[in-house]
């Protein structure tokens, strides 16, 4: 359940807020790093190119909000977190924020491997700004949490990884800030992991803390965050709703590149060439050539075919595949229309494949085989160059695919008392 | 999940136009906590000693065994074989005191300063990712070689005392001595850390410029011998009064006055370079005041105790355009990394 963090705002005060913030990055076009080439050009002011990292961000963060803050890489998104957490200065502009504020950029920052883990976590914690009697306290909490007790006196490199990984997260979160500032890289790791962060972010939504989040990731986007603000070259192009700015993002993320990816695939196709696949694209009475699929919506997938010659009853198929080029849904023409008619050359035929959106959210990579009739192996033309679409949704179980699930719980009676243990009681 | 509901007080458009609570300027070289700063230094410098201290075999026995080496060498080349080493009767015998000493007050200056070069860069990782006081980053290596100097220290107390010195008011002054040598270190080191983000040619610079001061303080050859050479012709035994250029002055003398004056001009010049050099101070006094009292204290060396403002001016100096370069620097440091 979220709380809606109206009360803690009630004195109109934001937790963080920024106004008018600009930030240049001088990208010198060639670094003088040494001494020798200053002084064989003392005159030769040291060209540079100015990189406007951040244009005129303004925004306010309400206490207890959960702030996504997202845009694809070289956005600037990163850079305005650290001037959110004064790691950089911004050129222009205020930021200010009400109450004690924390960082996390990377995990296990200042971790010295040839240290104890109680030395590192101490040193951690004052870092961040904890006297060394809280950085104590913190200690053992930290350790608790990452179930690390037996393991304090080892040094850190003797951890495992996960050992370490642990210990790194647990550091991060076990803190007293009321305003945390992430970094999507926190989000990094296994799907166990990943899912351990989300349970942790959801907690402390829930205890009412503030979050400024930066991710690229837009279910993480849509499951958490209050309101998001979309960065694109440095410049802040939507805020708001969440949901909008993700499709927003997607849109301008995925769209533009999608037909990069198709120029480029193109040239390596295989078949006989007999008919080509034009296009492929999102369609359906909401719209054509849309890059956002909703999930738990009615979906088509439609593909553009060419033919050159004339050919017999083609089957089209379809295969998605998802992030990790795994195929999730596998169809063809095939199966409901084995005569799908003949096509003389010249021609142009969409071939359509709906159904209902089951998908995970993820991105999705569509790819259509045309094949003769017939086993299925005779290639027409194979083209993967289709545009990319994302699949927006809250729900994310974990699995490739959100198909409605049923559960049911049936009282079945006790068990004669003897036969307790023997039935893998308790022990 | 229900939809997210957010105060409509602060809707996306309405951002303050007063600035309320606490404004965040960027990275600086100190914050508004002194005790955080402070804490954050010594924690880096106590976990980076520890890190020595169990990092090897020997462990911490190889921060008093090099100086010692550094003294053994010394020792045999410099005093007997070439003799470098005039004096004679007490003074002769509290020399290997003295080098020692030295030896162990440059390694401190020289451990603070050529740490610092690369520190604030080989730290890299925490400036691009933490917000924290960066003037913390030099300091802590300074406290480091504070706590070594502290051990090695011992060391030479021990030599003293071998060698015949007895506790004596004047070892009070050991805190001032330090004191002077540390806020020396603190300024050249806060001043190499900052240059070397912008200008990676500072360390082999800092390099040859230790080397010169090494020779050029009192470690090998003691300032008397320095003060001999340069202004004062004298005849043995060794120590003599003399006259500097136009000004006389008064000196402890074994009981011989020449006041002979020598050419000045360039020499003179020497000389007085010489002794601006806070290093010469420090080690003299420390000599003086440490070991044997019959050394010619700083006061001594350079003419008269008011000349002294001279070496100390030039620490201060230093101390305060290191501070000023650091923190000018602090704020883009993570940006020209």
């Amino acid at each position: 359940m979220i709380v809606p963090p109206a009360e803690t705002s009630a004195s109109g005060q934001p937790a963080l807020a920024a106004r008018e913030i600009h930030k240049r990055f001088k990208i010198p076009e060639e670094r003088t790093h040494t001494l020798k080439e200053r002084a064989l050009h003392p005159l030769r002011r040291s060209r540079h190119e100015e990189l406007y990292a951040l244009k005129d961000i303004s925004f306010a963060v309400a206490p207890g909000e959960f702030f996504g803050i997202v845009g694809r890489n070289g956005s600037g998104k990163s850079t305005l977190l650290k001037c959110l957490a004064g790691i950089y200065r911004a050129d222009e502009g205020k930021i200010w924020c009400n109450g004690r504020m924390s960082t996390f950029i990377e995990l296990g920052v200042g971790f010295n491997p040839d240290l104890a883990a109680y030395e590192n976590v101490a040193l951690n914690g004052i870092m961040l700004g904890l006297s060394p009697r809280e950085a104590r306290a913190r200690f053992k909490r930290v350790i608790e949490f990452a179930e690390l007790e037996e393991f304090q006196d080892l040094k850190l490199k003797n951890y495992s990884s996960g050992m370490h990984v642990r210990l790194a997260f647990s550091v991060a979160i076990q803190v007293d800030a009321e305003i945390l500032l992430i970094d999507e890289v926190l989000a990094v790791g296994d799907a166990a992991f990943q899912q351990k962060c989300f349970d942790v972010f959801n907690r402390m939504r829930e205890e009412g803390r503030t979050i400024v989040f930066v991710t690229h990731d837009m279910s993480a986007v849509t499951r958490f965050c209050h309101r998001a603000m979309l960065l694109e070259r440095g410049e802040m192009v939507s805020i708001g709703d969440p949901r909008d700015v993700a499709d927003r993002y997607l849109e301008t993320a995925f769209g533009r590149a999608s037909t990069y990816e198709g120029d480029d695939v193109s040239s390596a196709r295989m078949g006989d060439g007999m008919a080509r696949v034009s296009d492929i694209w999102l369609g359906d009475d909401r719209g054509e050539h849309r890059t956002v699929a909703p999930q738990s919506e009615p979906l088509t997938l439609k593909a553009l075919v060419t033919f050159n010659t004339d050919v017999l009853d083609p089957a089209v198929s379809m295969s998605l595949h998802n992030e990790q080029r795994l195929p999730v849904v596998v169809a063809t023409t095939a199966k409901d229309h084995e005569q799908t008619g003949s096509f003389s050359g010249g021609e142009q035929a969409v071939f359509a494949f709906s159904f209902h959106n089951m998908l995970a959210p993820g991105r999705y990579h569509p790819i259509i085989t045309i094949t003769h009739r017939g086993e299925g192996l005779d290639v027409i033309d194979r083209y993967e160059g289709g545009a990319s679409f994302v699949v927006s949704g809250v729900t994310a179980s974990g699995g490739m695919v959100e198909i409605p699930v049923q559960t049911d719980v049936t009282r079945y009676g006790l068990l004669p008392k003897g036969q307790i243990e023997t039935a893998g009681g308790p022990r | 999940m229900s939809t997210p509901v957010i105060s409509d007080q602060l809707s996306n458009a309405t951002v303050p136009t007063e600035s309320s609570g606490k404004p965040i300027r960027g990275p600086r070289a100190l914050d508004e906590s002194w005790s955080r700063f402070w804490h954050l230094s010594y924690n880096i410098a106590r976990s980076e000693f520890k890190l020595k201290f169990f990092g090897s075999a020997l462990g911490y026995l190889w921060q008093v065994v090099r100086p010692l080496l550094l003294f053994g060498v010394l020792y045999i080349f410099f005093v007997k074989i070439f003799h470098v080493n005039r004096a004679t009767g007490a003074a002769a015998r509290f020399y290997g005191a003295q080098l020692l000493a030295s030896i162990v007050l440059f390694t401190f200056f020289a451990e603070a300063t050529s740490g610092a070069v690369r520190s604030v860069v080989d730290r890299e990782n925490l400036v691009r990712k933490i917000q924290f006081p960066r003037l913390a980053i030099p300091i802590s290596v300074v406290l480091l070689a504070l706590f070594n100097l502290g051990l090695n220290l011992v060391v030479v107390m021990i030599f003293a005392v071998a060698a015949g010195a007895r506790p004596m008011l004047s070892w009070l002054e050991l805190p001032l001595i330090i004191l002077m040598l540390s806020v020396l270190a603190t300024g050249v080191a806060m001043l190499l850390s900052a240059l070397f983000v912008k200008f990676r040619d500072i360390s082999p610079i800092w390099e040859v410029l230790s080397q010169i001061l090494f020779y050029s303080s009192p470690v090998i050859i003691p300032a008397e011998t320095v003060r001999e050479k340069l202004i004062c012709d004298t005849s043995p035994p060794s120590i003599a009064s003399c006259k500097t250029h136009g000004t006389p002055m008064k000196v402890i003398t074994d009981g011989h006055i020449n006041y002979v004056y020598k050419h000045a001009g360039l020499d003179h010049f020497l000389y007085h370079l010489y002794t601006l050099n806070p290093l010469v101070t420090v080690f003299q006094q420390f000599r003086h005041a440490m070991i044997n009292r019959a050394t010619l204290s700083a006061g001594q060396i350079m003419g008269s105790w008011t000349a002294l403002i001279e070496p100390l001016a030039l620490v201060s100096v230093i101390f305060l355009v290191g501070f000023w370069y650091f923190n000018r620097s602090a704020p883009h440091i993570a940006e020209d990394l």
